[in-house]
């Protein structure tokens, strides 16, 4: 079969149909929206009737691929790293019910915070969780390990972690399939009580996890995923993990490397492959994307034993993400020349597009608070965080999905009034709908605008579980019918929208404005799609 | 054969439609391909950038070393040198010169372009102004990619033969406009450098 060039995340969801895949159900986030997307609009996919679907957030995304694994079928969800702390109540007791069904969750990590707040990794949730991870160094790997997830899930009764960092993700090659799967049957788990959370189950169901750990351990010391890779200079020996492999290689003529040499693409760390490399060495040095998990173990907290380079003492930087050039001077290697970027050049960064309507709420927002003392807008994730930006100079926060209203509520708590909150509609509906409840109960005094475009914009514009039922959501929150007032985001209503907002602002308590239009690219794309179709019938 | 080349422009130029085309290239001579991407935030009108590598072995690192890439291809001109520090000193520079200014403080054209002209191996063209006189104003992409042709080791057929595969399914006349497009931005490499070499 002819190879595809698929990015990291496309292989995986190409794994994952060839797996016998029954359902995905995943919100969107960089670097992690391409799993869901491919599945999404694979026709392949269609026609063997794997589920895909875009939900609220991360936490009922895993809690319904859960709920599939219960039913006996193979199930997966795909998220950002921080996803994975919105999914951390699932995630850590789904590896107490363990799993029926296969069951893959895949956390795709931002080292160098591309496109995140922060650049957790996500190996220490698996760690933490008690759970086997995998972590690919390739695009064939993140095929192949995606494949025996499912199995080794199926095998054990357990989830399996899937971590990849953002330049696996969004980089292409060449990836071989292997002999497609067909879907399981429906087959409810043999013990009807695996999944009941009660202490005393809950208590025997740890034991049983904690029981397999040593499988575990032994799986990876004879997986495949893991290698020990001899070489002549023992003075240094390496272990690298994931995509840090490559770099390293890279620094060798043929991928040579002339020391001795651990992979590591499965966790717990293979035991076996590390002790020998300890053992063969003087001094050991640690490549890993993230945070320096592997160092840390290796070093303990007494640092005794032989010298371990990496994060901690500086052989590599101790944040960002790793290239070639740092593998590079961790080696020792000297500096390649280059140039340095022209003084001319200056930065340039992203901006709202050209008639985004977010431009004119925040045009009318900044006018209307004039009269007010600056640092009253609590904001959210999406498009419109770039209102912290030039021009607009708008917003004082963004924390993590839905802060907005609830750190709004927080400061209009202990006094500060006006209160603003900016949250988009799919961010709503993902984790603002709570916070809202929580300012109608305490009659907390916040202004909250849902900057509504009818879709999930900055990932590339996924449906937006929002669309359509904004007003009925607050409304049935308990939000007062008067002051859940929708406006058009437009130049020409400018005045009046500026009106709108100004007596919002001055009301003491509970307040909604939805700026409602489409956005402008997923806008021009359905045009787009239209006159096609229209020609089409023609 | 082996080729590092860095693609550069601002999100929304078009710069993966320039690396799908000569990755096309790659796969049709049964070259190993590893091509790194931006996603995201950046897309949305700010700096993007991609690593495109080809190679007759396989390739480890998805990320170009810095000071080894060999060619930067870019579709703005200040965008271009932004990258500069990942070329080899014999590299080659491939850019646009027209500016896609979306920013308050882009810098004097005059000063982008006197940078440019110091870096040693540069080819520099109005690919705008070109694929607009071919009618093909949509294509300046391509032009830039023809100005990069004489430099990337495949055959110009190589490179028509991948646009017609990348373009295929949008029809003969967007083709054979990319074509056009392709072979007026190669003329211009090809006289430009031997003006450089005389």
């Amino acid at each position: 079969m002819q190879k595809l060039l698929l990015l990291g995340d496309e292989a995986i969801a190409q794994a994952a149909i060839d797996a016998g895949l029954s359902a995905i159900y995943a919100y969107p986030g960089t670097p992690s929206t391409e799993i869901n997307e491919y599945i999404y609009h694979s026709r392949e996919a269609k026609e063997k009737g794997i589920i895909s679907s875009w939900v609220a957030n991360e936490k009922t995304a895993m809690e319904a691929a859960l709920g599939v694994s219960y039913a006996g079928k193979r199930a997966m969800t795909a998220m950002k790293h921080v996803g994975l702390n919105v999914a951390a109540d699932p995630f850590m007791n789904s590896a107490i019910t363990g799993a029926n069904g296969g069951l893959l969750f895949v956390a795709c990590d931002d080292p160098s915070m591309h496109s995140s707040q922060n650049e957790q990794d996500s190996r220490c949730y698996g760690k933490f969780a008690l759970l086997p991870i995998l972590e690919p160094a390739n695009q064939q790997e993140a095929y192949d390990m995606t494949r025996f997830a499912f199995d080794f899930s199926e095998k054990y009764g357990v989830p399996v972690l899937m971590r990849l960092t953002t330049r696996l993700a969004h980089s292409r090659a060449g990836v071989a399939r292997s002999e497609s799967r067909e879907q399981n049957p429906l087959s409810l788990p043999a013990n009807h009580r695996q999944f009941i959370l009660l202490p005393v189950n809950a208590r025997r169901q740890y034991k049983k996890l904690l029981g397999q750990f040593p499988e575990f351990e032994r799986e990876s010391e004879v997986s495949g995923f893991n290698s020990y890779e001899d070489g002549p200079d023992t003075r240094l020996g390496i272990i690298a993990c994931g995509i840090a492999y490559n770099y390293l290689k890279e620094n060798y003529p043929g991928g040579k490397v002339p020391h001795p040499l651990v992979k590591v693409g499965m966790y717990p760390c293979p035991k076996n492959h590390i002790t020998r490399l300890y053992e063969s060495c003087d001094e050991i040095l640690v490549l890993e994307d993230g945070h320096p998990l592997i160092e840390e173990l290796l070093r303990g907290m007494l640092s005794r034993g032989k010298s371990v380079h990496g994060r901690l003492d500086g052989f590599v930087p101790r944040d960002g993400e790793l290239n070639p050039s740092i593998v590079a001077k961790a080696l020792g290697f000297a500096e390649v020349p280059s140039v340095p970027v022209p003084d001319v050049v200056v930065g340039r960064p992203p901006s709202l597009c050209g008639g985004c309507p977010h431009i004119y709420t925040y045009n009318a927002l900044n006018e209307a608070l004039t009269e007010y003392a600056k640092g009253r807008v609590f904001s959210d994730i999406g498009c419109y965080t770039l209102g912290a930006l030039e021009p607009f100079d708008a917003i004082n926060t963004c924390v993590d999905m839905g802060a907005s209203i609830t750190m709004a509520k927080g400061a209009a708590d202990v006094g500060l009034s006006p209160a603003v909150a900016v949250i988009g509609d799919s961010t709503f509906t993902h984790s603002g709908i709570t916070g809202l409840l929580d300012c109608v109960n305490d009659g907390s005094n916040v202004k909250v605008l849902i900057l509504d475009n009818a879709t999930t914009a900055m990932t590339g514009g996924q449906p937006s579980a929002a669309t359509g039922r904004i007003e009925a959501i607050c409304k049935g929150l308990g939000v007062e019918d008067t002051h859940i007032i929708v406006l058009n985001p437009s130049p020409k209503y400018h005045e009046e929208n500026l009106a709108i907002m100004k007596k919002e602002l001055e009301y003491q308590g509970v307040s909604v404005i939805i700026p409602r239009r489409e956005c402008i690219q997923t806008a021009t794309k359905r045009k787009k799609s239209e006159i096609k179709a229209k020609k089409a019938e023609l | 054969m082996k080729k590092d080349i860095i693609l550069a422009g601002v999100g929304g130029q078009g710069i993966l439609s320039i690396a799908a085309t000569i990755g096309m290239a790659a796969i049709k001579r049964g070259m190993y391909l590893k091509q790194s991407e931006v996603h995201g935030m950046s897309q949305r009108g700010g700096d993007v950038s991609s690593n495109l590598r080809i190679s007759d072995e396989p390739v480890f690192s998805d990320l170009i070393p810095r000071g080894l890439a060999d060619m930067i291809i870019a579709v703005e001109p200040m965008e271009s040198l932004r990258h500069l520090p990942m070329l080899s000193p014999e590299g080659w520079l491939i850019t646009n010169i027209k500016p896609y200014i979306n920013i308050r403080n882009y810098p004097e054209i005059e000063k982008v372009l006197a940078e440019l002209e110091k870096v040693p191996h540069h080819v520099a063209l109005d690919a705008d102004g070109i694929a607009r006189d071919l009618g093909a104003a949509k294509s300046a992409n391509m032009v830039i990619l023809g100005a990069a042709a004489p430099f990337l080791s495949f055959s110009f057929e190589q490179l028509e033969d991948a646009i017609r595969s990348i373009f295929g399914r949008k029809g003969e006349e967007v083709i054979r406009i990319n074509l056009e497009a392709l072979k007026a931005g190669r003329d211009v490499a090809i006289s430009s450098t031997r003006i450089q070499a005389g």
